[in-house]
């Protein structure tokens, strides 16, 4: 993109794309899509479309959901849905799931879970592939957000990929995080580890007619008593997401953490933050584009061969691939 | 990292079964195929309305819609999925539309004639249903 074409006004789209912005404004549905496409492809086409619009974007509450597989977050996922609808607010869905680091592919299935919503024609619901992303999320999901913000969804929900340990993204691009616990999960050194755990403003247990229900609950108590003051104490709430009991206490859940947020002023800081750390995420993979050139791919190879076979170290080969594009060392 | 950022050409699959029938063993072998090939596939499960069907197609933007009907309804239902699309601006210029199961040849021209472009029935190669869709998805209109 030319520095000009930089500076030209956001609004200025023209023919197929002003259409599809004035269609969006109307509020068609499969505009959205397309553009939805564009956008997590990293076309040129959703760049633009998303200049125009980002404008219109920040009024939507954000609420991510992360968890172990089988937590049921499709299910919670699903569930809050319906309460958000029950209040008259629409409904954004991104459901992320892994794409095969061997081929790209991916099976999308959170849908399974949320046939219920199809009908209501204020919940859009959008599968990604996490396409080689490892936090949690796919490089998309803060724009593919964007742009369901601007369409002029009330709340969105962002289910991540079935998350281990360390999945953490979802942190850093919803306003509240929800972690889905399961009775059972293993002993409680598993809710002293760091990472996941630590990222939760709500903490759901799931499933919580099982037996083993009432041990979880305590252990995440007890953790929580070891928490340093954030200026928030993430509240447990039991729930059964196949019957929908305790949901609307999980919602109102997620509301006192959003008033609490605004009180506070930290609405507007984790904003700044959430800004922030998508710029330099843009901004790394865009350097690291410029290195995949042929002659970069070339040297590549043949500084692997280098480390592989112990002629180099990878600190030195990778000081020395950088400076061949006059990136040195400072 | 470097190929994050190219997959603008990556195919999404909507593998849906319309109808009561619940025998999706052959719909998630296709799907799984089509994984392995390298695609997305967005699964939606059994006893599926054409509505839900034409909406989860919409809203996510596939280039396929791939259904599977095991009970013999197949003349019944998958025209009945193509209209509910149609109502939503998804037609076969712009979309594939397979259909799977146990199809009679004659069946399968009266659905080719319906907007169809390939039937695939017992004995079909998933490998040649993963050709057949790179081969004509470039054909669509995506504009």
């Amino acid at each position: 993109m030319s520095a000009e074409a930089l500076d030209a006004p956001p609004t200025a789209l023209n023919g197929r794309l002003a259409e599809l912005d004035e269609r969006l404004r109307q509020k068609d549905r499969r505009a959205l899509a397309r553009v939805l496409s564009w956008v997590e492809s990293g076309d040129a086409r959703g760049r633009a479309m998303l200049r125009a619009l980002y404008p219109r974007s920040g009024r939507a509450r954000t609420i991510g959901l992360t968890g172990s597989p089988g937590a049921g977050k499709s299910t919670v996922t699903n569930e809050l849905a319906k309460a958000f609808r029950g209040r008259g607010q629409s409904v954004g869905i991104v459901a992320i799931d892994p794409s095969s680091p061997y081929t790209m592919g991916a099976i999308l299935g959170d849908r399974v879970r949320m046939t219920e919503l199809y009908s209501d024609e204020d919940v859009f619901i959008r599968s990604l592939a996490s396409r080689g992303a490892l936090g949690g999320l796919s490089a998309a999901t803060q724009d593919v957000i964007h742009v369901l913000d601007a369409y002029g969804k009330d709340v969105i929900l962002i289910e991540t990929v079935g998350a281990g340990q360390d999945e953490v993204d979802i942190a850093g691009a919803a306003q509240t995080t929800i972690l889905v616990n399961t009775p059972n999960m293993g002993d409680e050194v598993q809710t002293l580890k760091a990472g996941i755990m630590e990222i939760a403003d709500v903490l759901a247990v799931n499933k919580s007619d099982l037996p083993g229900a009432n041990r979880m609950v305590s252990a995440l108590k007890a953790l929580l008593s070891l928490n340093p003051d954030r200026g928030w104490d993430a509240p447990i709430v039991r729930i059964i997401g196949t019957s929908g009991e305790g949901i609307d206490a999980l919602a109102a859940a997620c509301d006192s953490h959003f008033e609490e947020l605004e009180r506070s002023g930290r609405l507007k800081t984790a904003e700044r933050q959430r800004a922030r750390q998508q710029i330099t995420s843009l901004a790394r993979a865009n350097l690291l584009n410029r290195l995949y050139t042929e002659s970069g791919e070339a040297e590549l190879d043949r500084w692997s061969e280098e480390v592989a076979s112990r002629r180099s170290d990878p600190h030195t080969a990778a000081a020395i691939w950088l400076s061949d594009f006059g990136l040195g060392e400072s | 990292m470097g190929d994050t950022a190219t997959m603008t050409d990556q195919i999404r699959v909507l593998v849906a079964k319309p109808g009561l029938d619940g025998h999706d063993r052959g719909a998630k072998i296709v799907a799984r195929a089509l994984r392995d090939a390298g695609m997305e596939v967005i699964y939606t499960g059994i006893r599926q309305t054409p509505d839900m069907i034409a909406e989860a197609a919409l809203q996510e933007d596939v280039h396929v819609v791939a259904l599977s009907v095991l009970s013999g309804a197949h003349l019944e239902l998958f025209p009945r999925v193509v209209a509910a699309c149609r109502q939503r601006g998804i037609t076969p210029e712009n979309t594939l539309f397979l259909g799977g199961g146990i199809i009679p040849d004659e069946d399968a021209e009266a659905l080719k004639q319906d907007g169809f472009s390939a039937v695939f029935g017992p004995g079909a190669h998933t490998g040649d249903i993963a050709a057949f869709v790179r081969l004509h998805v470039p054909e669509l209109d995506r504009s």
